[in-house]
């Protein structure tokens, strides 16, 4: 097979129904559910699937293996990425090595957030130096955010404005578990209840339960398939070492996906400007911020006016979170990675549930450090 | 509740006896916090523990309104504090005017114990 050939694209692309709560699911099912959902997108049987990442619940130690093995795979390559952007990179590259052929990239989570007294399990760090003090997702999100509204003089609407348009795209998505809830103005955002200053209630992702999977293969197999093929142009990951640990400044966080970001658009060898969508990850809003100035669209500092007055809004230039993210489609613990590549999937094939971009051809996806580029 | 390390026990055991203290590389002269086995700067393995005016400023802060778990009463403010000698940690602004915090704000050490076997370095504003 010619390298041309071997060359990795996303044949199928699902999440299940998502759901504050879905009685009777458990993590396992709701992937195996997912799973089903994105081979029968792409036209492909399990027994296509020789490669996996995948992580039901929160099994970082073994989700692979064991769901590699609970669906009756004999042997299979496995990702060490968390199923998202770097792993959508991990599996091309694996793919267009020879390693495997047909990779599933597959998360889910349901039942795992039943002590409602405390924050969601997977926001609580355990490491000594931290959880004594109390800090949990919000905090931490909010230590950087905060020191960059001081050191750029930011006020709080401006970031709560980003939220509002992030809810008012889920309200929009019959898919999305808050659908229906907007519009949301900056004033409503700011009205919500503090959470971890300056973040307010509505600033911050939701919790709930569903699954997601994402199929690549190569683009030999895919020219037999019905579905459009998605090309994987080009991404990267950046650490910042272990998170929840050290303390989580601006300075820190300025940096974070930088790299990546730079790799991606070098491998691409596209611009900037050739972007149509960006899928970031939301968990908190000023992220959206970071995000623009990680991958170079404005300078530090100069994010808050690059996102105001539509520009992030579906019809405007630089459309974010087109499903509503994890402030209003769903936040199941780490699947909400997997459906970012998911709606840039939808978003390029034309098939967005609510908010399509008009002929989006090329997304980029961030979450956290990780970046990948893809597009039609 | 923090469960030390062999690593990490110098740290807590000093808190308990209020003083502050931090891996000084006998080396370079550096600081190394959240403790490890070697200098983060230099990588030499001789670092030593050492006491620190216990001095510093807020490089940000957030004020906490919803708790990690019950054990902890909101709201509270957790910032990352910048020691004098130029390392940072995360820690609790405490006392009656922690709720008026900011950036750049002066802090100074002051000990919370919350059990027989732990104290909790914390920092109050400084006059
Ligand atoms: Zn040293």
């Amino acid at each position: 097979m010619s390298r041309a050939s071997r060359r990795a694209v996303i044949i199928g692309a699902s999440n299940t129904r998502q759901a504050r709560t879905l009685p009777g699911e458990t993590s396992g099912s709701v992937t195996l559910a997912a799973t089903r959902l994105a081979l029968g997108d792409a036209g492909l049987d399990l027994a296509d699937v020789d490669g996996l990442t995948a992580l039901p619940g929160l099994d970082y130690a073994s989700g692979s293996d064991a769901f590699g093995y609970a669906l009756g795979l004999p042997t299979f390559w496995t990702g060490r990425a968390v199923p998202g952007p770097a792993a959508v990179v991990e599996a091309a590259q694996a793919i267009e090595w020879g390693l495997c052929d047909t990779v599933l990239l597959a998360g889910g989570q349901a039942g795992l957030y039943t002590d409602r007294g405390s924050v969601a399990p997977w926001t609580r760090p355990s490491h000594e130096f931290i959880e004594c003090w109390g800090l949990m997702t919000p905090a931490e999100w909010a230590l950087s955010a905060r020191e960059y509204m001081h050191r750029y003089s930011v006020k709080p609407e401006r970031i709560a404005y980003i939220a509002s348009v992030i809810r008012n795209n889920g309200s929009r998505n019959p898919e999305a578990v808050y659908h229906g809830r907007g519009p949301f103005t900056p004033d409503d955002i700011l009205a919500s209840r503090m959470i971890a200053d300056p973040y307010h209630l509505l600033d911050c992702c939701t919790t709930s339960e569903g699954g997601s999977a994402v199929v690549l293969t190569t683009a030999e197999r895919a020219r037999d398939l019905d579905r459009t093929g998605v090309e994987v142009l080009g991404g990267g990951w950046d650490s910042w070492g272990p998170s929840y640990t050290h303390p989580p400044t601006y300075d820190r966080a300025a940096t974070w996906g930088r790299k990546a970001g730079a790799a991606a658009f070098a491998r691409a060898g596209i611009s900037r400007d050739d972007v149509d969508v960006f899928e970031f990850y939301d968990n908190f809003s000023w992220e959206i911020v970071r995000y623009f100035e990680a991958l170079g669209y404005c300078e530090a500092g100069e994010g808050p006016d690059f996102v105001a007055e539509g520009a992030i809004e579906v019809g405007g230039r630089y459309p974010v979170v087109t499903d509503g993210g994890t402030m209003s489609h769903s936040h199941t613990g780490e699947s909400q990675r997997l459906q970012r590549v998911v709606q840039a999937v939808r978003q390029l094939r034309g098939e967005s549930a609510a908010n399509q971009v008009p002929d989006a051809r090329v997304a980029v996806v961030t979450v956290v450090g990780e970046v990948v580029l893809l597009g039609v | 509740m923090p469960r030390p390390s062999a690593l990490t026990r110098p740290f807590w055991d000093a808190c308990r006896v209020g003083r502050l203290t931090v891996q000084r590389c006998t080396r370079c002269q550096g600081y190394v916090f959240v403790p490890q086995e070697f200098c983060r700067h230099c990588r030499s393995t001789t670092l030593t523990w050492v006491e620190t005016a216990g001095t510093g400023r807020i490089v940000t802060y957030t004020v906490v309104w919803r708790p990690q778990t019950p054990a902890f009463t909101a709201p509270y403010v957790v910032a990352v504090v910048e020691l004098d000698e130029g390392y940072q940690m995360i820690s609790n602004i405490v006392g009656s005017d922690a709720a008026g915090a900011a950036v750049g704000d002066r802090v100074r050490v002051r000990f919370v114990r919350v059990s027989e076997a732990v104290t909790l370095p914390c920092f109050e504003l400084a006059a």
